[in-house]
């Protein structure tokens, strides 16, 4: 589905990700834990077209897209769900939904427009009824739902989310996280880069973790979440029997 | 049971993608938690971001048995002992063992690998697994040990228990899998034989037999012996331990477990990568182990690869079984000879037992080459002058036209040679001045 391959993007003279390489298969939550700063919004950003990596190739089912404008990778079908949800916050839901789907419009028929809202609020009942209400009037969990709802609408097979669960309380976490569940049981494939590492890797086929711009491990979500090194810097276990621990032998 | 694998059938493309982010990520690592490797690429200029291909990959330094055993103990673990959840050394056949050490991941990954090869020989959890590699320090018995767990069979673990022992189980708890040394599988055999116990009064089906370089006489030898169907499989503890690669129905070469190490095959003196097909020098880097990454690391093992695709389906490449260790080959005049070759020819000659020893000796500057071979159950009376001549002048001429040498055959008495009692033999004596 998604390969990147040796990707260096950054922001002027700072080199953000430094060839870093990953892949997707179709079908698979494949997930990006790692520390702030690491660059996991920038290799997100980097895929989706907002940002012009420097070097490296993203190839998306076959194409190669690595320096394509942002509309041209939705159209191949990856969509990004952006850090802090970034919804039209004084329009209302259902305008938020149909902005989603502007690049898919004229495609189109009117029925299949409607069914894709349906499919939506399928999703998130809670979107059907606030309908009418403006984004920016929407509780924390229900704009992140709004800002995924909004992605589907571009009929995406692949959907990358950037950090879905950040500032939302732990109740609310969960049903967005049951959300990607039922996305990847509807035959999406996702990508997410999350704060959240011990609960994403529960969900997750595979993981990456990464550090300062490069990629240090990978696996299936198992096998991360009983690797010592993660456990230690994402799980919050072992602090205290590391602080003394001193140098490595 | 567990699923067949699908990185077994991987798309090439597909894997080429993973094993260039598995290795990212390992000299990442290797880069942040092990001096060696931090500080010979510090001392090359070498930077890591660079490496952005496999063909790349010829850029970074060999590692060498020499210095893993500078590093001992613990000098090349990447992870805190407290990490470490075993231990495991090499036999030290040629000199200061390796320690290695594996975290909890690596053991459950070393599990799945030889699950994997278990599934090729067509071992299920119908079956009852007697293994009987040495358990001692060494890391056969314990690999397959939790392999054969994994795919849910019944483990045995007979470890180096004598052959009466061995046999006894066998037949009393119904083995129907044997896992060993070629040359214990052997010794088993002719236990067999003098005990005249027929094969066939035991349940055993497959063998899986790895650590020493056996030909494919051997090969027949054991399956004539055991009635069994006889697979190869490679592996280093250095590396893993056994789980490197292995051998599938086709039995014609060994895959590669190329979603967990690279292959190359490069060239003894110009140390360079060799195309398909020709024969060099095993080299291999591991890619998803964390408590010992290798990085290419030169096994002084000789194979090739095998070109083409394998019927079995299996899309991981396969290198030819190996033909012997470079610690192992003897230069006899300027030829090189592997033990291997000379096993060969000694068993294409009726009458041979299969056990042998070779001395390697020099006399006013010329090489010379002693066999010592034992002649075979069914051939008793070391006393019949005339035949036991005419038998080793039939192997001697036999010999010499193998391997283009001059040697010299001598029949010892029987169980004079030394067995296998489930750990590697050493078949070569060289009393030449070093």
């Amino acid at each position: 589905m998604l390969r990147v391959r040796n990707l260096e993007a950054g922001y002027g003279d700072l080199r953000v990700l430094k060839g870093l390489s990953l892949h997707v298969f179709p079908g698979e939550i494949v997930a990006i834990i790692g520390a702030n700063g690491a660059g996991k919004s920038t290799l997100l950003n980097s895929i989706a077209g907002l940002i012009r990596p420097s070097g490296g190739s993203v190839t998306l089912k076959g194409a190669d897209v690595t320096r394509a404008r942002p509309e041209r990778i939705l159209g191949r079908g990856c969509s990004l769900v952006p850090e802090g949800r970034k919804l039209f916050a004084p329009m209302t839901v259902s305008e938020n939904l149909e902005l989603g789907g502007y690049l898919v419009r004229k495609r189109l028929g009117k029925r299949e427009a409607e069914a894709d809202f349906a499919s939506v609020y399928e999703l998130f009942p809670r979107l059907r009824e606030r309908e009418r209400q403006l984004a920016g009037t929407l509780s924390g969990g229900e704009q992140q739902m709004l800002a995924i709802g909004r992605s589907l609408m571009s009929r995406p097979e692949l959907i990358m989310l950037d950090e879905p669960s950040m500032g939302l309380a732990p109740l609310v976490i969960k049903g967005i996280f049951s959300a990607i569940l039922a996305l990847s049981s509807r035959g999406k494939t996702i990508l997410v880069v999350e704060q959240n590492a011990k609960a994403i890797l529960k969900i997750a086929s595979r993981g990456y973790v990464m550090e300062t711009g490069s990629l240090v491990l990978e696996g299936t979500g198992a096998e991360l979440l009983a690797n010592r090194d993660v456990q230690r810097a994402y799980l919050g276990k072992e602090y205290a029997s590391i602080a003394d621990e001193g140098e490595r032998i | 049971m567990t699923q067949a694998d699908p990185y077994e059938r991987i798309d090439r493309e597909d894997l080429e993608q993973i094993q260039v982010e598995r290795l990212q990520a390992t000299l990442n690592r290797a880069c942040q938690n092990v001096a060696f490797y931090r500080e010979s690429f510090e001392r090359l200029g070498i930077r890591i971001e660079k490496i952005k291909s496999l063909a790349d990959l010829a850029e970074l330094p060999f590692t060498t048995k020499e210095d893993l055993r500078e590093s001992y103990p613990y000098g090349m673990f990447a992870v805190p002992l407290k990490d470490i959840v075993r231990i495991h050394s090499t036999s030290g056949t040629t000199g200061k063992p390796v320690v290695v050490g594996y975290t909890a991941n690596d053991i459950a990954l070393w599990a799945s690998l030889i699950a994997r090869i278990l599934r090729a020989s067509d071992v299920t959890d119908q079956d009852l697994v007697q293994v009987a590699f040495n358990y001692n320090l060494s890391s056969a018995g314990l690999g397959f040990h939790y392999g054969a767990e994994k795919i849910g069979a019944s483990v045995v673990p007979s470890s180096g228990e004598n052959v009466g022992r061995q046999v006894t189980v066998m037949r009393d708890y119904k083995t129907t899998v044997l896992i060993g040394t070629p040359s214990y599988a052997l010794h088993i055999s002719s236990y067999l034989r003098e005990r005249r116990i027929h094969p066939e009064e035991l349940r055993l089906r497959v063998g899986l037999f790895g650590a020493e370089s056996w030909s494919e006489a051997m090969r027949d030898e054991i399956e004539r012996g055991l009635h069994i169907k006889a697979f190869d499989n490679y592996g280093l503890t250095e590396l893993i331990g056994p789980g490197v690669s292995f051998e599938c129905s086709e039995r014609n070469g060994l895959h590669v477990n190329e979603d967990h190490f690279i292959m190359e095959v490069i060239d003894r003196e110009t140390l360079k990568p060799l195309p398909p097909g020709e024969e060099g020098e095993l080299v291999f880097t591991t890619i998803t182990k964390q408590g010992f990454p290798l990085i290419r690391y030169r096994t002084g093992d000789i194979s090739g690869i095998v070109p083409g695709k394998c019927p079995c389906g299996r899309t991981l490449a396969r290198m030819r079984r190996v033909s012997g260790r470079i610690d192992d080959m003897i230069i006899v005049d300027g030829v090189n000879i592997f033990p291997s070759q000379i096993e060969d020819a000694l068993l294409k000659v009726e009458g041979i037992a299969p056990h042998y020893r070779i001395i390697v000796d020099r006399k006013d500057d010329v090489d010379s080459v002693e066999i010592q071979t034992e002649v075979g159950e069914d051939f008793p009376f070391l006393d019949e002058a005339a035949k036991v001549a005419n038998l080793r002048s039939r192997l001697q001429a036999h010999i010499d036209e193998t391997l283009g040498i001059r040697t010299r055959v001598t029949f010892v008495e029987r169980k004079t040679i030394e067995r296998s009692e489930g750990s590697k033999l050493r078949r070569v004596i060289d009393r030449r001045p070093k």
